[in-house]
Order: C-alpha cells, then structure tokens, then sequence
C-alpha cells in the first residue's frame, strides 16, 4: 500500500490532518497485525471458545463429549469443594490484595524521598516480584519446615514458640499471604511511585506556610492525588490475586487436605487430576467472567489515572 | 537532635523495607552453599563454613539440569523471538489504526490466568501429536510473550509523534517504509523492555511446562519442582537448583533495573 493508493484525491487539506484523523487510513494498519492476530485467534481466542463448549459438554479425557447444557454450573454450585475453595480464594484475595496495598504505599513513600544508595536498595526491593515464583516458593518451603526450617528459629529467638505454618489448616493460607506479600509488595510499590513522581509541588508548599504536618499533607494531599495510582494497584492486585497459583501449588498442592484449595487449584486438579475437561471448563468460564469484568475496571482505573498505556 | 531521630527513623524504615528480600535470598545463597549436615542441623547454621560448591556439582551432574536448561533456553528464546516478530508490527498496526477493541482483547488475554488456556491447547496437541514436544511449548508460551510485547509496544508506538511519518510519506515512503524506518528506530525502548519482560515471564512460567512438558523437553521451573516430588528432599542442592534458576532473571532485573521500572509502569504487569 502506497501513498498514492491511499491519499484521497482531493487534498485541500493539511496533510497532517488528513493522516491523522481521516478512517480510510486505518485499513493498511491492518496488514501489521495480521501475523498478530492469527496467532492469537490460534493460541488465545480458539481456547476461550473451545472452552465456552465444552463447559456445555460432559466430558471426560478418554471418553467422548456429551452435551448437557448448563448442567456443569449446576453441578460446581452444589459442589462442597467448589463452594470451599470459592471461601479461600475470597479469604486469600482480601488479604492478599490489602496488605500489599499498604505496605507498598508505605514503601513508595520512602522510596520517593531522596537517600543514599536508593537505586540499588530499590532494585533489591523489586528483586523478589522478579524471581521466579517456583524458585522462591522452594526456598520458602524449606523455611516453613517445623523441625528445621529458619522461621521457627528466627521465632524462638524472640520468644515465640514454633509454628506449623503451612502444615497447620488453620495458618496455611495466611502463611501463603505472607509469601504472596513479601512477592508481589514491590508491584505495588512501582504503580504508587510512578504516581508520586507526578505530583506537583505546590499544594504542599502552601501547606507548610500554614503549618500543616506530614500527616496531614500525606492525608488531604498525597492520598488523594494518588488515589487514582493506588486503585489501579488493587485492581491489578485483585487480578493477579485470583491468579496465583504457582506458589501455592508448590508449597502446599492445596492442601494439608483441602484447606488452601483455592479455584485456581481446584480447577488444576479437575483438569490434569481428575479428567473432568468439561468440569473444570465451567469453572474456567466463572473466572473468566470475573476476570473481565476486573480488567473494565481496570480500563476505567487507568483512564482515571491517567496512566497512559 | 530531632531531626536526627526523623533520620535514624527514615533509615530504620528503608531497612525493615529492604530486609525480607535480602533475608529470603541470603538464605538462599546459604542453604546452597552448605553441606546436607549443615542445613538439617538446629539451631540453623547461617553462614556456611566451610563453603561448598558440591551442590552445584550435584545439580549438574545427577539431574539432567544442563538439558533442562537447554529447554528453557530454546523455549523462552523462540517464544521472544516470534513474540517480538509478530507482536511489533502489531502493536504499531494497533496504536495507528485506533483498533481500540483489539486493544482490549489484548488486554483481557494478558489477564486471563494462564492455567485456563491449558485444557483446550492441551487437548489440541494431544490431537497433534506435540504434546510432551518444544514446539507445543514454545506455541504455548506465545499466549504470554505476544499480548504484553504488543501491549507495551502500543504504548510506544502512540508516543511517536505522527508528523515525522507523514513527512516521510509525502516523500513518498510506504507505509511500511514509514514504519521500518521512521517509527521503529524511535519506539526501540519499546522493543528493548517488551523483550526484557516477556524474557522474565516466560522463563518464570511453571504451569505449561508441569502440563504439557515431557520428561525431555520440560523447562526448568517444572524439573525442578519435579526433582522436589520424586526423590529425597535434600535441600542443598534444591536451593542450588533453584537459584540457578531464577539467577538469570535476577540479573536482567540489576542490569536493565530502569527499563524494567518504566516498562512495568508503561503497563507492563506481571503474567501468570
């Protein structure tokens, strides 16, 4: 495609302006997406399609589908496990998308003030969002160890008597948040900071000469111009909430019993365990509505933001 | 004297923030660094003494790690490699084109959890045949590398200003001229830091692997998970093996820190 192809007849005007606003120039920008956009109709929309079916289907590996309708979401909301593992996603989510929120608020605000060395202190800060995850959890799960692992001795040191970490139904899932937190702080750190970088500088000028605190300006200046940044952290955290799974599956595959099953992992073992592909098809569509509707949100989030991506 | 304490209370902050990362990887370098006497003994030994290279030897030489590298080099590699090929243009085709809603699937795919794509693809190589091959890994891994490399390129690509093609095409450029030679050179950070980040969360990615991976051709992250399930747990080489694995990711993280920072605040986000 050529200019001359493509350039209306007449041209009274600018040409800029035709580039740039007219719609018959869209069309030749297809042709740069085309290789793109097959791959993903192979590799991402046909799986979300064929999924859609066969959640329909009754259907096991080995076997042939068998079409019965919306009987697979009937089924997964009388299933006990399912409803279970709804309850620790959400326990899971709610912790592990607050504290994170927090903490790395707090950190963007210290990150955000001039100090020695803080490039290399905040490229160590973000390692551990980078390291990846199966490595991490490893090392992780031998630290939970309740005989020999380094956390019950760290605890010993100040008075604290051992724990049983993620051997314990009670403590596993906060145990995984703290994973998860000390994980993914850092993303959270990264979004809030690159709000704080584009703070203006005179609404707390004014505020010193009247004599406000850091408090104060923190609470009725910085907050609320970041607000925006910081809505976009949880909505990205919520996401990648729901998501987690690596970690999880590794150090504890669910359990002890089912008490840290969460939906990503009963529908890993509904899938790769069990065989039940038209099962665990349902239960990738419920996420997947959920995960739509997160991500407008956080279209809408990042339109606030002004977040330019 | 109180601006002294707001200043030890500043550091002492910057510490307790900075001192989780550093604890969990010291005692990752540690635990790798000792003999399997050491690493059972309680109270824990913190600093190794003497220090061992034993456990890397180990990790090599019993465990096939040389070829499961070799895999996740292959994998990753070709899935940046067509990721970048395929997702650039893309990227450009979409900002130019104001194809907003091709945008938003893109969107949606990078959100969607990577475990929902794996029943239909699986299925789909089993028809094939790929199942257990690279190729059905490196396809696979294309679902990560291709949204967030076309994602952080249209980012790129609407802040090259639109004049200088246009200047180009008047002079009788093609469109693809205009691309290659006017919008490219100048959106390459682009490419640098998609290319850095589908790097890292590809080699990071665990789950295609445990599903789809052979006992050949799996990547690093599922044979070492895989080492932890089928034989004694010897954290030694364990720890060893696992640092291996993320050490390459770590350095990108030191090396390209700042693109890193502006790619992730671009939109980049992480993958799973």
């Amino acid at each position: 495609m050529t200019i001359s192809t493509s350039m209306p007849a007449a041209v009274p005007r600018p040409p800029s302006v035709a580039f740039q606003h007219s719609a018959d120039f869209t069309p030749r920008y297809w042709l740069f997406s085309l290789p793109a956009v097959l791959i993903i109709a192979g590799v991402i929309v046909f799986p979300w399609l064929f999924t859609l079916y066969m959640s329909t289907q009754d259907w096991k590996i080995g076997g042939g589908p068998e079409f019965v309708g919306l009987q697979n979401f009937a089924e997964l909301f009388r299933d006990a496990r399912f409803i279970e593992s709804m309850g620790h996603t959400a326990y899971f989510t709610i912790l592990a998308v607050v504290l994170p929120i927090v903490f790395g608020t707090a950190a963007a605000l210290v990150f955000h003030r001039e100090f020695p060395l803080r490039g290399l202190l905040r490229t160590v800060f973000v390692m551990p969002m980078m390291a990846t995850p199966v490595a991490v959890a490893l090392v992780w799960t031998m630290m939970f160890h309740p005989q020999l692992g380094v956390l019950n001795y760290l605890l010993s040191t100040v008075g604290i008597g051992p724990q049983n970490w993620v051997y314990d139904p009670g403590t596993v899932i906060p145990t995984l948040i703290l994973v998860e937190v000390w994980h993914w702080t850092p993303l959270v750190m990264l979004i809030v900071l690159g709000g704080l970088a584009g703070l203006p500088k005179e609404p707390y000028e004014s505020a010193l000469i009247d004599g406000a605190n850091n408090w104060h300006m923190f609470r009725h200046i910085t907050l609320p111009l970041v607000w925006p940044f910081i809505m976009v952290a949880i909505v990205i955290r919520t996401i990648d909430a729901l998501k987690a799974f690596d970690t999880i599956f590794v150090i504890t595959q669910g359990g002890p019993g089912t008490a840290s099953e969460t939906l990503n992992i009963f529908l890993y073992l509904q899938a790769f365990q069990f065989y039940k592909i038209g099962y665990a098809s349902a239960v990738v569509v419920i996420f997947f509505v959920m995960i739509i509707m997160l991500s407008l949100l956080l279209l809408y989030a990042r339109q606030k933001s002004k977040w330019n991506a | 004297m109180k601006r002294l304490a707001t200043k030890l209370g500043f550091y002492a902050s910057v510490f307790v923030l900075v001192s989780p990362a550093v604890l969990v990887f010291l005692w990752m370098i540690s635990l790798s660094l000792k003999n399997e006497l050491d690493n059972t003994a309680f109270p824990p030994v913190f600093i190794p003494d003497p220090p061992t290279l034993k456990n890397y030897v180990d990790v090599f030489a019993q465990n096939n790690f040389g070829l499961y590298l070799w895999n996740s080099i292959l994998v990753t590699g070709g899935a940046v490699l067509v990721g970048l090929l395929v997702g650039v243009p893309a990227g450009y085709g979409i900002a130019r084109g104001k194809a907003t809603k091709f945008a938003i699937l893109i969107l949606i795919a990078r959100m969607t959890p990577a475990l929902s794509y794996l029943i239909p693809l699986f299925l789909l190589f089993q028809i094939t045949g790929l199942v257990g091959t690279i190729t059905a890994l490196v396809i696979t891994h294309l679902v990560i590398t291709i949204p967030i490399i076309v994602w952080i390129m249209i980012g790129y690509f609407e802040n090259v200003p639109m004049e200088l093609e246009d200047a180009a095409r008047i002079d009788g450029a093609t469109t693809w001229q205009a691309f290659r030679h006017v919008a490219l050179p100048l959106a390459l950070p682009g490419v640098t830091i998609g290319g850095i980040l589908a790097f890292i969360f590809s080699w990071n990615n665990f789950i295609f692997s445990v599903v789809l991976g052979g006992k050949n051709s799996r990547t690093l992250p599922s044979a070492v998970y895989n080492s932890l399930t089928f034989e004694q747990i010897s954290w030694g080489p364990l720890a060893a093996a696992a640092l291996l694995v993320t050490l390459p990711v770590l350095l990108v993280t030191v090396l390209a820190q700042r693109q890193i920072v502006a790619g992730l605040s671009a939109g980049g986000l992480k993958d799973g």
